[in-house]
């Protein structure tokens, strides 16, 4: 019963992890149909910056309280001002190029993120545990939580809601959707979809970035980190179906479950479970989740 | 129709490296065997390309072909290369053979990520092995060619053997991608990519045809993973993971789709580049690639293969 | 014999029904023209028949073989091919090499890896069937860059590589410009005279129809509505209601 307790509230809480971790990258899949694998990148810079941030912050003896706001802002700051640079910078010139390529542009991008880390902030780790520590534990069937765990559950639902809110019910969500589905014809229907791309990947960089920030104060920030969740946020996005919400989090939950199951049963297969859901859920539906339907061709 | 070259161009290469080896220092014959071995890994990975698929799980087969040197190293104590290389082939065939009717059936980003977890899987389970030495891996020892061992201690010998060995099983691996690329089967690849409903149509199975390349590029990848590991001497789980597999492509991308040889032009800069690159600024060297890697795709649109050819298409 | 004998062929796409009952038989060299408006299950009767889709009932047998659950490739292997209302060719590859490929596929049995694609043989073939198509001019073109006219012939040119003995033809003159219309179905039945080959083909244009089909198959929401030479059908009032057409009568003349 009890290890039943630990793998449900384990296995939500890294549903919880993986889905702040991929979302950005379906959004940015769906609506512009680019891979970005620089999303690693956005999360190892979200993690960094939120980790020196919190050292400033407490070097500084400001209250113990804002210290969730250092992480907001380092999450805002990284995805606004990388994403504007690739976008605006680098990406918009690839669009008419193959989706191949485009992806390749990204990864570029991550390779020169993931040095831009070690020039910054070198290669020692950072610790910024503070915000994990103050809000404290939850007992559940007598198992102690960290409630800062428990709030990455909070936010993930939050994030989750905010974003299907927007898609469903606002006028700028529509358009959105109508991007995700025909880039043409929106453009036909008078949207400036090169506007709705830079909104989209700023937004999805932010969300890489929250992704890094949060979790900064439960590991140790090290050079590395992207490398690992990049693998893992992909996997997500595949098993959910591309470029759908929704189906993100369906695929957080399922993946975020079997690991949990994995390490308190059968710990030799922690490691790969992920792909192992992957590879499950892809033979059955080979498109993934959630996807679009198809056209008919002949 | 003009005479395709490509073939007596590679051999005159090959054998102009093979007997400038004992001339140069031992590290650049050590460059010289683990590009080639690589490029083999990517001369699969065009014939992929070809047909529209980026496998980022080639990492598999290379580690497949190490371990399964390794592991019949350890078990047997074989030692000669000829039945290694074979041996990693097969290996990486008979398992190629059996994921491929899965991954047939996929495409784009979904066969990309299939097959990067097939190799995160085996990575997966090498770490958690500890009989196969976990993250340390294990050492393998200096081959043998066919019984005869060159001086023992003699370093730059027996590298020059296996660059000899490693230049042979390339231009074999070339001439076997030459003639598979010049027949129907291997012009079912752009074929593939540009018209499934229409190969259908026309009598042939797009499945089966895609299988087959796995097939073959898996060998490929397993003889690649067989001589880097014979030449560094040394096999650990890091061969699976899925940098190493996009490594390979990286190299891929960059040599472009356009002949059998550019996958070894390739990943011989890419080799060079990389060692200088760690060489004199260890701590950028990832942004030197990347700055590389855009360079090229921003001004080089068919890979560096265009700047030897410039008609060169991209079929 | 029929060559093709079409019984009961049902087909469902959820709530929509694509064909309702279909029964044609279908005897050697006829040359039978297929018409309705659109959406009425001409493309999908050609999709049923070739092995593209199942049918939810029914039974397609060709030449006293049953074909009705085989995949495309073994229909095609079987003798029946077909060509498609958008041409599905090799975009990326010349109008010449699009041809060889068909050859080399026909040719080179199930595992074609190791004889070269371009040799004597299969290349004068290929020759000669752009020569019998009327397309040797464009020979060296890339297939996305030539005129729908051309990549027409060649997707039809792809589907004889075979040596088929039924070939069903989707809509083979749309998309091609009125004057060049007739150019092209002469050709295109030159070219399949020669073959001794059965021949279906969709058409919209009621004067190529009843220029060369000696029997109409007349679709509407899925069922055929009409079945005969083609001077009956086109006076048949159910065809003229849905498909073809009244002509308005002005108030008599004084």
């Amino acid at each position: 019963m009890l290890t039943l307790v630990a793998i449900s509230v384990d296995g939500l809480v890294y549903a919880a992890w993986l889905f702040l971790v991929a979302v950005g990258l379906t959004l940015i899949l769906g609506v512009m149909r680019v891979l970005n694998v620089a999303h690693g990148g956005f999360y190892s810079f979200g993690a960094y910056t939120a980790a020196w941030g919190i050292g400033i912050y407490f070097d500084r003896g400001w209250p113990a309280a804002g210290s969730f706001f250092v992480l907001a802002a380092a999450a805002i700051a990284v995805g606004l001002m990388l994403g504007l640079l690739i976008e605006r910078g680098l990406l918009r010139w690839m669009y008419d190029r193959d989706e191949v390529i485009i992806a390749l542009v990204t990864y570029a991008v991550f390779l020169i993120l993931e040095d831009a880390v070690l020039l910054v902030w070198g290669v020692d780790p950072y610790f910024a545990y503070q915000p994990s520590t103050l809000l404290g534990n939850t007992d559940i069937a007598t198992l102690p939580f960290p409630n800062y765990d428990l709030a990455l559950i909070a936010l993930a639902l939050i994030v989750g809601g905010i974003l299907w809110w927007v898609l469903t019910f606002t006028h700028r969500g529509k358009i959105l959707l109508a991007v995700i589905h025909d880039r043409e014809m929106s453009v036909f229907l008078g949207i400036n979809v090169p506007r709705v791309f830079t909104v989209t990947f700023v937004i999805g960089a932010m969300l890489g970035a929250l992704g890094g920030a949060v979790t900064a104060p439960i590991i140790s920030v090290t050079p590395g980190i992207g490398v690992e969740v990049i693998v893992l946020a992909f996997a997500v996005v595949v098993i959910g179906g591309m470029g759908s919400i929704a189906g993100a989090a369906i695929g957080s939950l399922l993946v975020g479950l079997a690991h949990a199951a994995a390490v308190h049963l059968l710990p030799q297969i922690e490691l790969f479970v992920i792909y192992a859901v992957m590879s499950l859920v892809l033979a059955l539906r080979p498109r993934g989740l959630f996807s679009q339907a198809q056209m008919r061709r002949i | 129709m003009k005479r395709d070259r490509t073939m007596a161009c590679i051999a005159v290469v090959l054998i102009a490296l093979a007997v400038g080896a004992p001339l140069v220092p031992s590290w650049v014959v050590f460059i010289g065997i683990i590009s080639l071995a690589k490029g083999l890994v990517v001369l699969g990975l065009l014939v992929l390309w070809r047909t529209g698929l980026v496998s980022f799980g080639q990492s598999l087969y290379y580690a497949l072909g190490a371990y399964a040197v390794g592991l019949a190293y350890r078990h047997t104590g074989l030692t000669d290369a000829f039945v290694a290389v074979a041996l990693a082939a097969a290996v990486a065939g008979v398992v190629a053979f059996v994921l491929g009717f899965l991954l047939a059936g996929y495409r784009d980003l979904f066969f990309a990520m299939l097959s990067l977890a097939f190799a995160m899987i085996l990575y997966g389970v090498l770490v958690k092995s500890e009989t196969l030495g976990s993250t340390d891996g294990f050492a393998i020892p200096v081959p043998t060619f066919a019984g005869f061992k060159p001086g023992g201690a003699d370093a730059q010998g027996n590298q020059i053997m296996l660059f000899v060995f490693t230049a042979i099983c390339t231009f074999a691996a070339c001439y076997v991608a030459q003639r598979y690329l010049a027949s129907t089967a291997g012009h079912l690849t752009t074929a593939i990519r540009d018209n499934e409903i229409r190969v259908e149509y026309l009598g042939y199975s797009v499945k089966r045809a895609i299988h087959t390349k796995y097939v073959l590029a898996a060998m490929f990848a397993g003889i690649g993973g067989a001589l880097v590991s014979m030449s560094v001497g040394h096999i650990d789980p890091e061969m699976a993971y899925w940098t190493t597999a996009g490594e390979f492509v990286f190299v891929a991308i960059l040599s472009g789709p356009a002949s059998v040889a550019a996958p070894f032009v390739g990943s011989i800069l890419f080799e060079l580049t990389r060692s200088y690159a760690m060489e004199y600024t260890p701590h950028t060297w990832h942004l030197v690639l990347g700055a590389a890697l855009l360079i090229v795709i921003m001004f080089l649109p068919n890979g560096l293969w265009s700047l030897f050819r410039k008609s060169a298409r991209a079929t | 014999m029929a060559i093709l004998d079409v019984k009961g062929l049902c087909k469902s796409f959820g709530s929509l029904v694509a064909a309702s009952d279909i029964n044609v038989s279908v005897d050697s060299h006829e040359v039978v023209g297929i018409i309705g408006a659109n959406g009425a299950g001409k493309t999908t009767f050609v999709n049923l028949v070739t092995g593209y889709l199942k049918p939810t009932r029914g039974s397609i047998q060709f030449d006293g073989r049953n074909i009705t659950r085989m995949p495309p490739r073994a229909i095609i292997r079987a003798g029946i091919s077909r060509s498609f209302q958008v041409p599905q060719v090799f975009g990326s590859a010349s109008i010449f090499d699009n041809v060889l490929i068909a050859l080399g596929i026909a040719h080179d049995g199930q595992f074609p890896v190791w004889r070269p694609l371009r040799r004597a043989d299969l290349v004068s073939a290929a020759d000669q069937i752009l020569d019998r198509f009327g397309i040797a001019a464009h020979r060296d073109d890339r297939a996305s860059q030539v005129s729908q006219g051309v990549r027409k012939l060649m997707d039809i040119a792809m589907a004889t590589v075979h040596r088929p003995r039924l070939l069903l033809l989707d809509e083979p003159t749309s998309g091609v410009s009125v004057e060049q219309k007739f150019a092209l179905m002469d050709v295109i039945m030159a070219a399949l005279r020669a073959e001794n080959i059965t021949v279906l083909f969709v058409e919209h244009d009621m004067d190529i129809v009843a220029r060369y089909a000696t029997r109409v198959l007349a679709f509407y929401d899925g069922t055929i509505i009409a079945d005969g030479v083609p001077q009956d059908v086109i006076e048949d009032p159910q065809v003229r209601r849905y498909i073809i057409g009244e002509q308005l009568r002005l108030k008599a003349e004084p």
